[in-house]
């Protein structure tokens, strides 16, 4: 017999991180969710606009509350199904602070507009190389612990990390490959259709290995726990784990569907996307069955309440999901609230609800008591139940809603509204959205006093002891089928999953990469001018995606109300591509030319003076700062390296090239009695919104002969 | 660069054939080890996680 600890301490420790960042990223989200129906809560200042509080509140409750309750279901239970402490305490602690210290810098650097704007991945290169060394750490720490294991065979919850851990460290090493152009600035490695197809491949499988997967681990371990009996079937928590993580990577084509991608990734990640449906709801009904004939014990605990929920809103956003990737309902849901409202069934739900059930199970372990309230996690349960439908039902309201309208003709062939009717049509649906998200973090608040009493009613069990005899080599001899073999090889075990989770990415981006009319070239498609490379720069940086896409697709309603659908050949410049997911305000693909220069100036300072009723922010210290030409042509080089084709030298002489078309711009304001000098943030970014979509027009224009 | 790399493996076309026949063998192997797997060992496999304490919660 071998005699060992269990550490309980860094599981506390992830613990509280879960639930202080869980707190500040609800309350971020809620700020976003007033700022869309009502625009003094973006405070007038560049720090707290929509554009940037919503990047910061995906990122911290996706990378900190769930990231942080991942560590505390994963440093609980994995020792304990491996009978074996962790392997290095030293690579524990070097997780927790160096995962706190990132999630700090991303909360100060998102509000200050350093950003890559690729969704789900917006930290600049310093960050994500620190994401990188913590996520290694954690590896490591988890792969070493398997080998020093003292069960024989590997429990089905760990397979889940192990997968978790591989997918999101490629995932996340190649979408946020870039060149740096300074300390705080990169460029994507990819460009337009690459970068999207690259990008969504990472996002859709973001949500796969790090929303899914690891939570399905935990499931497999909480949820037999706090029901007192095994899961329903170990046959199919085989298969499905199989299924999940190969047909997974292959459906992030299914964020793109009428775009400028080529048809066949479209096909592949639709196709991919239904065949998902299988191994989601295997994982379901595995979860719901291991409470077959205990369905009594769910009325009295609500630990189990919790998890019956978070396990039925999993199936059903995974059953959404693949209907959501049908060209045909994509066609009316994409870019509208439902997009919106199927992540926070999944988030709300099935993450929220499932963090909480592992919380109220494991603080009265870990102190050695009993839960402080019964009856206040039961308010908690039925307080956050209703948010989450409070939230939901208006958000599918106001999308269908909006999307009908935005797809409506008059019987004379007429658009029948115009974008802002639909914005003002939704607002009142917004609001009580935002009322459901306050639901469910009064929720919240209701679990931390309640997981505070009950820790201060006990005593903390910083160890545990634990024994168990040592591994015995295993004899020789015996016929033993394959895979069977696997489950007890770690390292073996971890090279096929990266292998099952590799081919996918390959087989779509080796001919989207290779094959030269997957992007037809277009001749007209120029690089942007100096200026206009600020103005995509500040477009960035003030996050302006977050709620305008950049990709018309082809159907009447958008070619009528935008103009000429996008197509592939535009976005070869595109530097992280920009197309957008939700368009809260209208597509600006072809807004070049579409307003005078004046109007932009204008609409940037007040909003409301050029569209009433608009409910965008304004950008008032777009007209007071000066524009930052002393990166000028370190940002020009760093694009030639990448392959942009600007003449030799061009860096050199773009600041001059620069301050002509700065000084253009600021004549023609002047002519419309707009006096603002020319060194300005505002003038850059008059000159990208100009230039957008004009590329394909400039044959016509060519003709028309400009002076 | 990857594209140059690429472009010179020969008969880079088959491969994403070779990987569908590999993963289809791979699920049929699988289903038949689950068909086959005995009763009392898929049981002693899913006790794991209830076997490391007695549970008086």
């Amino acid at each position: 017999m071998e005699h060992f600890k269990y550490d309980n301490k860094i599981v506390k420790a992830f613990l509280i991180a879960t639930v202080v960042w869980g707190v500040v990223g609800m309350l971020v989200g809620l700020l976003a969710a007033f700022q869309l129906w009502w625009v003094p809560a973006n405070m007038d200042t560049s720090f707290t606009t929509f554009g940037r509080i919503r990047p910061l509140h995906t990122n911290a409750v996706i990378f900190a509350f769930v990231g942080n309750a991942i560590f505390t279901g994963i440093y609980y239970s994995m020792p304990r199904l491996l009978k074996a402490a962790m392997w290095s305490k030293f690579l524990s602690w070097f997780n927790f602070w160096g995962w706190q210290l990132i999630i700090l810098s991303a909360a100060i650097t998102l509000p200050l507009g350093y950003t890559s704007s690729k969704e789900y991945a917006e930290l600049e290169w310093p960050i994500d190389i620190a994401i990188t060394l913590v996520w290694l750490a954690f590896g490591i720490n988890m792969i070493m612990t398997m080998i020093k294991r003292r069960v024989r065979h590997m429990y089905v919850a760990i397979w889940f990390y192990l997968a978790s851990f591989v997918t999101v460290a490629v995932l996340h090493v190649v979408n946020n490959l870039a060149l740096p152009a300074d300390g705080m600035k990169s460029y994507s490695l990819y460009a337009g259709v690459q970068d999207a197809l690259v990008q969504w491949w990472y996002g859709h499988n973001a949500v796969a290995f790090f929303l899914t997967t690891p939570f399905l681990g935990l499931m497999y371990y909480f949820l037999p726990k706090a029901a007192e009996r095994p899961v329903y079937s170990y046959k199919l928590s085989i298969v499905h784990f199989w299924a999940l993580i190969f047909i997974y990577i292959w459906a992030g084509p299914h964020h793109l569907l009428y775009t400028a991608l080529p048809g066949w990734a479209q096909a592949l990640g639709t196709a991919f996307s239904i065949m998902l449906i299988a191994p989601s709801w295997g994982g379901m009904v595995n979860g719901l069955l291991t409470l077959r004939g205990a369905w009594d014990r769910v009325r009295e605990n609500p630990v189990l309440k919790f998890m019956v929920v978070a396990v039925t809103a999993y199936g059903m956003a995974t059953l959404e999901g693949p209907l959501l990737s049908l060209k045909e309902v994509n066609a009316l849901a994409h870019f509208t609230d439902w997009i919106v409202a199927h992540v926070h069934v999944g988030a709300l739900g099935w993450n929220g609800f499932l963090t909480f059930g592992m919380l109220y199970w494991l603080v009265p372990k870990m102190w050695n008591t009993k839960l402080y309230s019964k009856s206040l996690a039961n308010w908690h349960f039925w307080i956050g139940t209703m948010g989450i439908i409070f939230y939901a039902l208006p958000m599918y309201t106001a999308a269908v809603t909006q999307g009908l309208m935005w797809k409506n003709f008059e019987q004379s062939g007429q658009l029948a509204y115009s974008f802002l009717e639909t914005t003002n049509q939704i607002l009142d649906l917004h609001m009580v959205r935002s009322i459901g998200g306050s639901l469910y973090l009064i929720g919240v608040f209701l679990m931390v006093y309640n997981l505070v009493k009950t820790a201060y009613s006990g005593r903390f069990v910083a160890e545990e002891e634990a024994s168990a005899p040592a591994l015995a080599p295993m004899r020789s001899g015996g016929k033993e089928l394959w895979h069977r073999v696997w489950e007890r090889k770690p390292v073996f075990f971890t090279v096929m999953t990266f292998l099952a989770i590799l081919i996918g990415g390959v087989i779509e981006f080796v001919p989207a990469f290779l094959i030269k009319s997957n992007v037809p070239t277009i001749e007209s498609v120029k690089p942007y001018t100096a200026l206009e490379l600020h103005g995509r720069d500040i477009y960035i940086r003030e996050g302006c995606v977050g709620c305008h896409s950049q990709m018309i697709r082809p159907f009447r309603s958008e070619t009528e109300r935008y103009g000429e659908y996008s197509k592939a050949g535009e976005f070869v410049y595109d530097r992280p591509f920009l197309w957008g997911s939700k368009r809260t305000g209208p597509d600006l693909h072809r807004v070049g030319g579409k307003y005078p220069d004046g109007w932009h100036f204008n609409h940037m300072l007040d909003p409301t003076s050029t569209s009433t009723g608009s409910i965008m922010p304004r950008y008032p210290w777009l007209v007071e700062n000066e524009l930052d030409t002393s990166v000028t042509a370190t940002r020009i080089k760093t694009l030639q390296k990448l392959g942009v084709p600007y003449p030799e030298g061009y860096a050199e002489q773009a600041n001059a090239d620069l301050s002509r078309q700065a000084d253009s711009i600021a004549t023609n304001l002047m002519k419309q009695k707009i006096e603002v000098p020319a060194n300005r943030e505002i003038i850059a970014l008059i000159a990208y919104l100009q230039r957008l979509g004009t590329d394909i027009k400039v044959t016509e224009t060519a003709s028309n002969a400009k002076p | 660069m990857i594209k140059e790399v690429a472009r010179n493996i020969p008969n880079i076309e088959v491969y994403p054939i070779i990987s569908l026949s590999i993963f289809f063998l791979f699920f049929l192997g699988l289903g038949w080890y689950v068909f086959r797997a005995k009763k009392e060992e898929m049981n002693r496999k899913k006790n794991i996680p209830l076997e490391d304490e007695t549970n008086e919660f």
